[in-house]
């Protein structure tokens, strides 16, 4: 286990040994403590090895991570796990809006509550939520999976592409062009493997289906607002 | 020319006078409104006559100034962009340097033939929305990747490979909109880069997903700099509408260079209406932004590079007169490699237009193979030729400017000033803050009373 102190010795330092490691290091296990929220910590890792922040977080905690696990022990600001492309980030606490903006893989899991925008033009990322979402969440998402276990604000899925969201909650308003959908059993199937990944355990039954009614994929003079 | 009478059988009358305000091209245009309910969509940049460089003149050597021997005397030309932060700042050769144009919006011919020009010549190319092909990345030896709002195929691989970063918060054509890519231009590789579907009309946020103001720009550029270990010189871009301000917040978040670009730099595509009424001539851009840098104490060490409407040595020289550090070009990129090529005439003619006025870029037609993913049409660009032809563009460009330099008596374009220059046009001069030839004024000029 590596012991780094970040109050201490700086983010820079941080990054530089967390993006040094490859494939075959042997410095597998990390710790951070005193984070003290600050920002872009634990950004553009790319090797497997898993890093625990012992606190809350700022701005862009795991930022375009790939392969790395980090688990911060706190919330997170805003952009955590940003443009992931892969690995896994899990957030004890609430996270702050843009939750996994334009994250093009891996899975990022919030245990508390997660603000507006969460999964924003998201590319393949799978998030799950085991609380609830803000407004305009999973807006013009393109791909992946959005789950929520408690209920979604306004505007959900304003403006989808092909990405899929499942609400075990209510959802205050659906946003352009996103419907309700069947929950078919292939669904049901990526459901549970979803919510096992996260941790969560909610029945894949108890939870709605969202996606794009695609009404806005060409131009229509009728479908402008 | 005189007007002839027109014979009438009986009494005088009023011979017909089209209205100025209801002219035949605006008709048409309500016309084909009426008719179709879409909006007109179009490539390219402002149309519409603004103040502009060829406002401006050069006064040149004379007894007060002592000027070089063209071709003899050193003028220096390069450029070293990105010295504030950056760990590794990037020289160029030239000023000139080509601005972001996507693969998808042009195709990966054009792309590639952009990157050799660019790198004979000693210059730089960018990305555009949809990320970075390894064709792009290949035969560019300096190349700004643009972070835009999209992040489509946005990686931190190829954020490593960049030799800068451009953060996109606007551009001159369409500042406050977001950028699309119709349907007819979306093959299965530009749909895969963007991780949609194929043939679906892609749109491009107006505005960044993860992040709201400068505020929270100066944390993204934070995180950008940590990823790619402070090397990389960062760019913000911005579409010229309040470049007093806009300049000052860019530098205020963190920005090595700051990117302005005026209402005539163009764009794959976007309405009509946004193109030609919204934003600010490149002219009227420029000054604010270097006062902005002045009073912030930075310019030069924040190096401005301007776009929108360059076309020749003379407006780059202007450019650079007037403080910026350096230029960019793509709509004369474009027409070097052979865009709007009165060859092509009869096909632009089939297509309804014509040699020179040929922008519908986004239907993916382009008789000259530049802005198409058409299989067949792209094979018409030669990337080696059209290379060639760009790297002579640019040669020429900076012969030009060189040539005038010298006549200012500057042995660098680094050192031509607005001293050097006049106004042929109130407007211009305003914009400009030159005098107006012949005089020491101009509107606005402090002291003066207006």
């Amino acid at each position: 286990m590596q012991t780094y102190d970040l109050e201490a010795e700086g983010l820079r330092g941080l990054n530089s040994a967390l993006q040094a490691q490859t494939a075959e290091t042997n410095q597998t296990s990390w710790e951070i403590v005193n984070p003290r929220g600050s920002h872009a910590v634990a950004v553009g890792l790319d090797a497997p090895i898993e890093v625990t922040v012992k606190g809350s977080t700022g701005y862009y905690t795991a930022g375009m991570n790939k392969q790395a696990t980090i688990h911060v022990e706190g919330s997170a600001g805003p952009g955590v796990a940003e443009n992931m492309m892969s690995g896994i980030v899990v957030i004890d606490g609430d996270a702050s809006q843009y939750a996994g903006a334009t994250g093009h893989g891996g899975t990022l899991v919030i245990k508390g509550n997660a603000s507006s925008r969460c999964g924003i033009s998201m590319k393949g990322i799978d998030i799950v939520v085991h609380g609830n979402v803000g407004h305009m969440s999973a807006f013009m998402a393109q791909s992946g999976n959005l789950v929520v276990c408690g209920d979604a604000g306004d505007a959900l899925g304003d403006s989808i592409y092909e990405a899929r969201l499942f609400v075990r909650g209510s959802v205050k308003s659906l946003g352009a062009d996103c419907i309700e959908k069947e929950m078919r059993p292939e669904h049901i199937e990526i459901l549970r493997d979803l919510l096992e990944k996260g941790g969560c355990d909610a029945k894949p039954e108890e939870f709605k289906r969202y996606g794009s009614a695609r009404q806005l994929y060409n131009f229509k003079i009728d479908n402008a607002y | 020319m005189a007007v002839k009478d027109i014979k009438q059988d009986g009494p005088p009358r009023t011979v017909p006078i089209q209205s100025a305000t209801f002219s035949n091209p605006i008709n048409a245009e309500i016309r084909r409104a009426a008719a179709t309910g879409i909006y007109d969509i179009r490539g390219g940049g402002a149309k519409r006559k603004v103040p502009h460089f060829d406002d401006l003149l050069f006064l040149g050597a004379s007894m007060s100034r002592y000027p070089l021997e063209g071709y003899r005397e050193r003028c220096d030309t390069s450029v070293t962009l990105g010295t504030r932060f950056a760990k590794k700042p990037i020289t160029l050769d030239i000023p000139v340097t080509i601005a972001g144009m996507s693969f998808g919006a042009l195709s990966g011919r054009a792309k590639e033939a952009l990157g050799r020009g660019a790198s004979e010549a000693g210059t730089s190319t960018t990305t555009g929305d949809g990320g970075m092909t390894p064709e792009e990345r290949g035969h560019s030896k300096t190349l700004v990747y643009q972070y835009l709002p999209s992040r489509y195929g946005m990686n931190p691989d190829d954020l490593r490979k960049a030799d800068a970063i451009e953060v996109v918060v606007g551009q001159g054509a369409k500042p406050g909109g977001g950028g699309m890519l119709l349907g007819q231009k979306i093959s299965d590789r530009v749909a895969d880069m963007r991780n949609l579907p194929k043939g679906i009309d892609q749109r491009s946020a107006c505005r960044h997903p993860d992040w709201t103001g400068p505020d929270d720009l100066e944390i993204k550029i934070l995180e950008l700099r940590e990823i790619t270990a402070w090397e990389k010189p960062i760019y913000v871009k911005v579409g010229g509408t309040r470049p007093y301000y806009d300049t000052a917040l860019a530098v205020k978040a963190g920005a090595d260079v700051v990117v302005l670009d005026g209402m005539q730099g163009g764009t794959a595509a976007t309405q009509d209406v946004f193109i030609e009424h919204v934003g600010l001539p490149t002219l009227a851009c420029i000054r604010p932004a270097v006062q902005a840098l002045q009073d912030l104490g930075v310019h030069r060490e924040v190096q401005l590079i301007v776009s929108g409407g360059i076309r020749t040595g003379a407006d780059v020289a202007k450019a650079m007169a007037l403080g910026a550090d350096a230029v960019a070009i793509g709509t004369a990129a474009l027409i070097a490699l052979g865009d709007n090529d009165p060859k092509w005439e009869a096909e632009y003619q089939a297509l309804g237009t014509t040699t020179g006025a040929y922008d519908d870029w986004h239907e993916g037609r382009d008789p000259a193979g530049i802005t198409t993913q058409d299989p067949e049409l792209q094979m018409r660009l030669d990337p080696v030729d059209a290379g060639r032809r760009l790297r002579n563009y640019l040669k020429v460009m900076t012969l030009e400017a060189q040539t005038i330099a010298r006549a200012c008596g500057h042995n660098s374009l680094h050192n031509l000033e607005p001293e050097d220059l006049c106004a042929l046009t109130m407007e211009a001069a305003a914009m400009a803050r030159v005098p107006l030839a012949g005089t020491e004024w101009w509107p606005g000029k402090p002291g003066t009373g207006f």
